[in-house]
């Protein structure tokens, strides 16, 4: 018992006097290194300093141009996402472009000679009222009215194509009139 | 005493040859049967029976065609609307046990029956023998005898071919129960194939297999091809198929392809197509070749149908601001305005009888109905009121439309007769079933 008392309290001053020494054997070491070479340390330490700024300014310049090349991406794809999710709305029964549709078009046209190599699907869409083959031509009307807008806005015809799916592929499957005024729409789809 | 008097039926199916014998019925009788007026819809349906077929040898075969034949006559019948199959329970006589050739007649008219059907049945190696019979009970007269002999498959082409002639017989044309429906039906998340069926709706078969969106059926006037509007290359173009083949051919890829009809009796059909920029109707040969533009007016131009005659073409057209239902002379070129009332009149279908159209009309906000109307835009009546009622097709002796509707909640395939009355569905299938449109005439 008493044996084991001392092994354990021999232990209490050994641990922390071997931490001890480790600590004070490095501030040595820099003492003396400090004490060898005065004059030239001073002109390395700063063109040392003046390659690790120069290195930072050169990393902080490829990070601004990275963060903005990723901006740009960002709103690249924001703008076509924006293109592919914006859509244009019409009334019942018709395929006539309001001011809202014109404007929403204007963006297409804006986006699309931004982006000229892009080929774009105008899809025409309906509401479930009214009969599959009246819809299937309701939706092609509301297709090409949207094209012809474009094509007058000095779009290429030949970048854009045209597919009715009239009541056949709503966004919102209720039956009211909620419903309705979002699935009477154009959408733009980028091949 | 009976002849017995061999025929040979010539059949345009091929699979198809079961043989047909006819009892010599006695000449003042046969074929001069007054008809029975079915103009008017107040009509009281006629009370019919048609006991269990007697089973001939007895073997279990028989037995089993013995009640399920009867029960098709019944069924057959009573779908016309015209007929009332009275309750087995209450008949009087066995029939398994009579004589099918000497009813006793006043044991069915105390029934309540003012026909009697009565059957015999034999069946020997897959052979199958059935001897049918129509009496008036009251007269008590044979009116119709048939024996038809063929294997056991036949058993439901017997059975619509002796009620076949029963119409003939009473009402003066062959009615509709060697016809076919074609219809849209969903087979999965945005997939639409195109089906056929019997003339009530049963042994849905699919025609097309080409997992798109299939739209707008419509069968030929022979009943062998099919025309229909796919998104199988990705946008709706029009299709002729022969049905049992798989190949289609496609009409034309420029623009839109939809709506076809045919012309009766004719292998050419009209449809509209938008080559030329908005959706106009054009005459086509079967093989999807363009004879001609039929309607050329700026804007919407579909929806196609032919009178019997084919001299006149229902169509429907935006010319006036919404959607209304005009009618071109195929000879002159003239086009009258036929609708009037409502502001959104679609789907015209040319009854085969020739003197008035069915279509629909946007009556309630959102809701469509079936309309019927005159040739002369006079008489007017709306025959559905229940859910939203589209696609109307008219069966091909006239006497019965069918159409879509959601009534009960997803869109399905119903029956009415031409008055409206007796509206039932007809088609039991999983998801949703839509235009429906009855083959133009029958097989024979």
């Amino acid at each position: 018992m008493k044996k084991r008392m001392f092994v354990v309290l021999a232990l209490m001053f050994v641990i922390p006097g071997l931490l001890f020494t480790a600590s004070c054997a490095k501030k040595a070491v820099k003492s003396e290194a400090a004490v060898a070479a005065p004059s030239d340390d001073a002109a390395k330490k700063a063109a040392a300093e003046k390659a690790r700024q120069e290195e930072l300014a050169r990393q902080k310049a490829l990070e601004e141009a990275r963060l903005k090349e990723e901006a740009a991406k960002r709103e690249a794809l924001a703008a076509r996402n924006k293109f592919m999710n914006e859509h244009v709305y019409y009334a019942f029964d018709s395929s006539a472009l309001d001011a809202t549709a014109q404007n929403v078009l204007k963006n297409k046209a804006a986006w699309m000679k931004a982006n000229p190599k892009e080929q774009v699907i105008i899809e025409g869409h309906c509401d479930e009222r009214g009969t599959v083959a009246y819809n299937l031509a309701l939706g092609e009307r509301r297709a090409v009215a949207a094209k012809n807008f474009l094509v007058n806005m000095g779009i290429p015809a030949a970048s854009m194509t045209t597919v009715s799916y009239g009541k056949e592929r709503p966004v919102d499957p209720g039956h009211n009139e909620q419903a309705w005024a979002k699935n009477r729409r154009a959408q733009f789809v980028i091949k | 005493m009976i002849l017995y008097v061999l025929r040979i039926l010539q059949w345009t199916v091929p699979f198809c040859c079961f043989i047909l014998f006819s009892f010599s019925v006695s000449a003042q009788t046969a074929g001069k049967y007054d008809y029975i007026d079915i103009s008017n819809p107040q009509m009281k349906k006629i009370p019919v029976a048609v006991p269990d077929f007697k089973p001939l040898t007895g073997n279990s075969m028989e037995v089993t065609i013995s009640g399920l034949g009867a029960r098709e006559i019944s069924d057959v019948l009573e779908f016309t609307s015209y007929f009332r199959s009275l309750d087995k329970a209450s008949f009087l006589v066995d029939a398994r046990q009579a004589d099918p050739a000497a009813p006793q007649f006043k044991a069915w008219t105390t029934t309540g029956a003012d026909f009697l059907i009565t059957g015999a049945v034999m069946v020997n190696d897959g052979n199958l023998d059935m001897e049918l019979r129509l009496f008036d009970t009251y007269k008590e007269r044979l009116l119709l005898g048939k024996k038809y002999s063929g294997v056991l498959d036949d058993r439901r082409r017997m059975i619509k071919r002796f009620c076949s002639e029963i119409m003939k017989l009473l009402f003066g044309n062959a009615g509709l129960f060697e016809s076919q429906i074609v219809f849209v039906s969903s087979t999965g998340p945005g997939k639409k194939e195109i089906f056929i069926s019997d003339f009530d709706g049963s042994s849905p078969k699919q025609i097309t297999h080409n997992g798109s969106v299939n739209l707008s059926p419509a069968l030929s006037s022979n009943g062998q091809y099919v025309a229909y509007t796919s998104y199988s290359a990705g946008k709706p173009d029009l299709y002729i198929q022969q049905i049992g083949s798989q190949k289609a051919v496609l009409v034309d890829q420029r623009g839109i392809g939809i709506s076809p009809s045919w012309v009766p009796g004719k292998n050419e059909l009209a449809a509209s197509l938008s080559l030329s920029g908005d959706p106009d109707i054009y005459l086509l040969t079967i093989n999807g070749k363009i004879i001609n533009k039929i309607v050329d007016n700026p804007g919407i131009d579909i929806s196609p149908s032919f009178s019997p005659d084919g001299k006149k073409m229902a169509f429907v057209s935006k010319r006036a601001g919404n959607p209304q239902i005009y009618i071109q002379d195929m000879g002159s070129g003239r086009v009258d305005r036929l609708t009037f009332e409502g502001n959104n009149n679609t789907q015209p279908d040319w009854s085969p009888k020739g003197d008035k159209i069915a279509y629909t009309s946007l009556i309630k906000k959102g809701l469509f109905q079936i309309m019927v109307i005159g040739v002369d835009g006079k008489g007017l009546v709306q025959l559905t009121y229940d859910g939203d009622n589209e696609s109307p097709s008219w069966s091909p002796d006239g006497s019965m439309i069918v159409f879509s509707s959601t009534r009960e909640g997803s869109s399905k395939i119903y029956v009415m007769t031409a008055y409206g009355t007796d509206q039932r569905k007809i088609v039991d299938l999983a998801g949703q079933q839509s235009e429906p449109k009855w083959s133009p005439s029958s097989a024979n």
